[in-house]
């Protein structure tokens, strides 16, 4: 955000801040250690609003707990910034210091009242304004997000209607204020970093400044290609539409984590060439050509990995490979060598000096210093940099330190791309629980006490109306597909919400049911938002009164609905 | 100087206090402890309940010294430093506390796994077996009375109780508790904020328990393993340790220790891997490091096994319980 991707704020920051909007994240469970520094902060005083459509573990420990509709995060956000405005608590100095676009955005959210808001989101008006001026009136305050925000198919929007309040409130680029996004991998945030991203070089250098691609073309002695490159979704089309033909995925199994996944898969197996490099023999790497074994980097490689607060920290080898496998860079390597390049630097400590001769935001992490210290955080531009706290500070120096005004971002809301219907007249969600991770190639790996495996979680008073209970067997259907999953009834959903995890993809095909339409600017899909239908497979007995119509026309006739997500 | 939120507090801003341990000045920040000036003045003081990432909560006894000027022996862990004290941490009264509260403790409980207390107990020369009498010895477990009438000379009633194995992932051998509160604080407040076990049941008949002594998988429990990280006496074991012992194959000398990064979501968890015959037997992390103050999750924590697992075999689910 406004030109770094990374999130503005220390962990410790958390601890000493006032005011905590946690939304769209269930951290509890999802970022377990960070909670513990969220914690800290809440027992030194800090009061916690959790925005999300479940009341999670996580909003078990928040002072109030927003219960939005799926998909509605912009209808808030825009409803808080209304309310913000309308009581004139919006940081005047801030805003004619740091920012442009004001006026426009205030023209923007001037339909979001706070009854518009209530009856868009389904969250009551009463709680809207006291976040809203919690929020506002806060000596220091912070937004934290995760998939709940950005697995919808308006994420990058949502992500900026976030923003516009830090920028409303001046809740940014000061200490213990900031907008956080929790990473859900140890490396996405380094991955980025590094450039894995379709339009960025090493260090978060945009593939289209010219000056920066020469810095890079004169120490690698070639032509880089301008032209951005696809992300995942854009991919998929393209595979729909024959132009990408083989694929070569390291560490990724989209045979299961994809969206509308029997779709995915279809186009996998009609690809001329799937290459697949992972740990595991995951469900991809069973449709592949050729599977090149890798070793954990994590416990098996020398490198660096980058956390949610920018910090580089070193992973080490600490047990020998499994069988044949291969450190991810020797197979690399050695791929390149058969093309014909004959790389020297190989060490995973000559890369990070490479890197970081490119990369200002690395340039002061000398590996000495990486092994010495707990970590660094980015940016750190030279040897005696003690690396970078919170981000943007900049914002409140006089003359911006010499950077442009960070704009106010006018979104619309819109909601979730597939609507409830008679025919599937719930809204399902997706997101994980503490002791699994993601389609379970590493949790899977161990006996968890805990686990419950993936069940449709439905509020009691669904489960009565379509005649189940806790622990019958039922089929879940979205447009796309069905799956059949046990029950588990609990009063942590609202009416008309229900919930699966994705962690068991071989016993449950949760994401048979999850829709592929995505957000066009990050190329998200909206696990988040998917219409279902629950039907028993065993005969119901009678059920007096309501029946799932007219729970249709409830849902249907609202708001059309929903949102936000946790993930 | 004044501070705002710009400027975080340093350690030239912090006031410093000068005390006497021994005979020797030392000084510390304003708010350390007794402990803390011990530890600067180079003396090592004898902890059992104290832990650097835990509130102090002064049940052991066995890290008191002499401050003159008070009438009883103070707990170093948790008394602040003041400018101008007189300490002193091996006067006789200080050594024959400290040989009491750990023989005390020895003739109670099985320490046999609880190696830096067996090293300050033959520091301190505390010698358990001069408790044992002729009679029985373990009325335990129950009601904590005499044993049916047996009036000639008990020996040290001892906590008895059979381990627990209730799950994969650790076992509790209360045999070996202590009673030292690290597990609770860890569990509680200091950390995790589960709540999942208290101290229930009075004076010989305390024991750490989960609500109403459910089953640890029934219980409120999470599988963090942080109380397991910071048992002093092995009454709370990991199972891989657990399991390795029972076989005679636990060698703490054989293992290394490597630092690295979890691999599961993006908080940045250090983990220390203990790697013995090429295979991870336990996973710690260090207590001065600022993301997790040697907290972990349960998939970091125990999350690791697939490190181990046959090499490209489809990934088994263990959700055979669902």
């Amino acid at each position: 955000m406004f030109g770094l991707g990374g999130g503005t704020c220390s962990y410790q920051e958390i601890s000493e801040t006032d005011v905590i909007l946690l939304w769209g994240s269930n951290a509890r469970e999802a970022h377990p250690i960070f909670f513990h520094h969220l914690l800290r902060g809440l027992e030194g005083g800090a009061v916690m609003y959790a925005v999300d459509p479940r009341r999670t573990s996580s909003a078990e420990f928040a002072d109030v707990w927003l219960g939005l509709d799926v998909g509605t995060d912009i209808a808030l956000s825009n409803t808080v910034a209304r309310e913000i405005i309308a009581q004139g608590m919006h940081n005047r100095f801030f805003i004619d210091h740091a920012t442009t676009g004001f006026d426009a955005y205030a023209a923007s959210v001037e339909p979001f009242t706070l009854d518009e808001g209530e009856r868009l989101t389904g969250v009551p008006a009463g709680a809207i304004a006291e976040m809203a001026h919690r929020y506002a009136t806060a000596d220091r305050a912070q937004i934290l997000w995760t998939l709940g925000i950005t697995e919808h198919h308006t994420a990058v929007e949502n992500v900026l209607s976030l923003c516009n309040l830090a920028l409303l409130t001046g809740h940014v680029g000061r200490r213990g204020s900031g907008l956080v996004p929790l990473r859900g991998q140890n490396n996405v945030q380094g991955g980025g970093d590094m450039g894995a991203l379709p339009d960025r070089l090493p260090g978060f250098q945009p593939i289209t400044d010219p000056q920066a691609r020469a810095r890079y073309e004169s120490t690698w002695g070639c032509e880089l290609n301008p032209v951005p490159g696809k992300h995942l979704t854009a991919m998929f089309e393209a595979m729909e539409d024959g132009e990408l033909r083989a694929l070569y995925v390291i560490g990724e199994n989209p045979a299961d984590s994809e969206a509308n996944v029997a779709h995915a898969r279809k186009l996998l197996e009609g690809l001329d060439l799937l290459v697949v490099q992972d740990i595991s023999l995951t469900r991809t790497a069973r449709m592949a050509d050729v599977v090149l074994p890798a070793t954990a980097g994590w416990s098996s490689s020398e490198g660096t990995v980058t956390s949610s607060e920018r910090r580089v920290q070193r992973v080490r080898a600490a047990v020998p490979p499994q069988g044949d496998a291969l450190d991810d860079v020797r197979i690399i390597s050695d791929l390149a060598a058969h093309m014909g390049a004959q790389w020297t630097a190989t060490s995973a400590q000559e890369l990070w000096d490479e890197m970081r001769s490119l990369s200002p935001l690395h340039g002061g992490m000398s590996w000495e210093r990486l092994e010495a210290s707990g970590g660094l955080q980015w940016p750190c531009p030279h040897d005696d940099h003690p690396g970078t706290e919170f981000l943007h500070g900049w914002l409140w120096e006089p003359d911006l330190d010499g950077h442009a005004p960070a704009p106010f971002s006018a979104v619309i809301h819109r909601p979730p791309a597939e609507a409830l219907s008679e025919q599937f007249p719930l809204r399902l969600t997706t997101g994980r629980v503490l002791d699994s991770y993601n389609t379970g190639a590493q949790s899977a790996g161990y006996s968890s006490p805990i686990r419950s495996g993936d069940a449709i979680e439905i509020s009691p008073a669904d489960a009565s109306d379509i005649g189940i209970v806790e622990g019958d067997t039922v089929r879940v259907s979205s447009p796309r597909g069905s799956v059949d999953m046990d029950v588990h009834v609990t009063d942590r959903l609202p009416t008309g919400l229900v919930f699966t995890t994705f962690h068991f993809p071989e016993l449950v095909d949760a994401n048979l049911l999850t829709n592929d339409a995505w957000d066009a600017r990050s190329g998200t899909a909206e696990f988040k938002a998917a219409a279902v239908r629950i039907d028993p497979l065993r005969p119901v007995t009678a059920v007096a009164g309501s029946t799932s119509g007219t729970a249709v026309a409830d849902r249907a006739s609202g708001s059309a609905a929903a949102g936000g997500g946790g993930g | 100087m004044t501070r705002s939120c710009e400027s975080p507090r340093t350690e030239d801003e912090t006031a410093q206090v000068t005390l006497s341990i021994d005979g020797r000045e030392v000084t510390v920040p304003e708010g350390e402890t007794v402990l803390a000036a011990c530890t600067a003045a180079g003396v090592e003081t004898p902890t059992i309940c104290w832990a650097p990432n835990l509130t102090p909560v002064n049940v052991c006894r066995v890290c008191v010294v002499e401050l003159e000027g008070s009438r009883t022996l103070v707990p170093a862990c948790s008394r602040p430093a003041e400018a101008g004290m007189q300490i002193s941490t091996d006067s006789e009264r200080v050594r024959h506390s400290r040989r009491m509260v750990l023989e005390f403790l020895g003739s109670a409980n099985d320490l046999s796994q609880a190696s830096e207390i067996a090293d300050w107990s033959r520091t301190y020369g505390a010698d358990p077996a001069r408790y044992e009498g002729s009679g029985t010895r373990g009325a335990s477990g129950g009601s904590g009375d005499d044993d049916g009438g047996s009036h000639e000379q008990p020996g040290p009633e001892r906590v008895d109780e059979p381990v627990r194995i209730q799950d994969d992932l650790y076992i509790r051998a209360y045999e070996r508790c202590v009673l030292c509160y690290k597990c609770v604080e860890a569990c509680g407040d200091d950390a995790q904020h589960t709540f999942a076990i208290a101290v229930a049941g009075r004076g010989f008949d305390a024991r750490i328990r989960t609500e109403y002594d459910a089953e640890l998988p029934d219980s409120a429990c999470v599988y963090c393993g942080n109380c397991v990280a910071v048992c002093p006496t092995g009454a709370l074991q990991f199972r891989t340790e657990f399991d390795l012992r029972a076989v005679g194959e636990w060698r703490p000398d054989d293992q290394a220790v490597t630092r690295t990064v979890c691999s599961y979501c993006g908080v940045g968890c250090n983990l220390e891997l203990h790697v013995q015959d090429e295979r991870i037997v336990k996973v710690t992390s260090p207590a001065d490091h600022s993301v997790t103050s040697g907290h972990l999750c349960i998939k970091g924590r125990f999350g690791w096994q697939y490190v181990h697992a046959p090499a490209f075999e489809p990934p088994t689910t263990s959700a055979a319980e669902h």
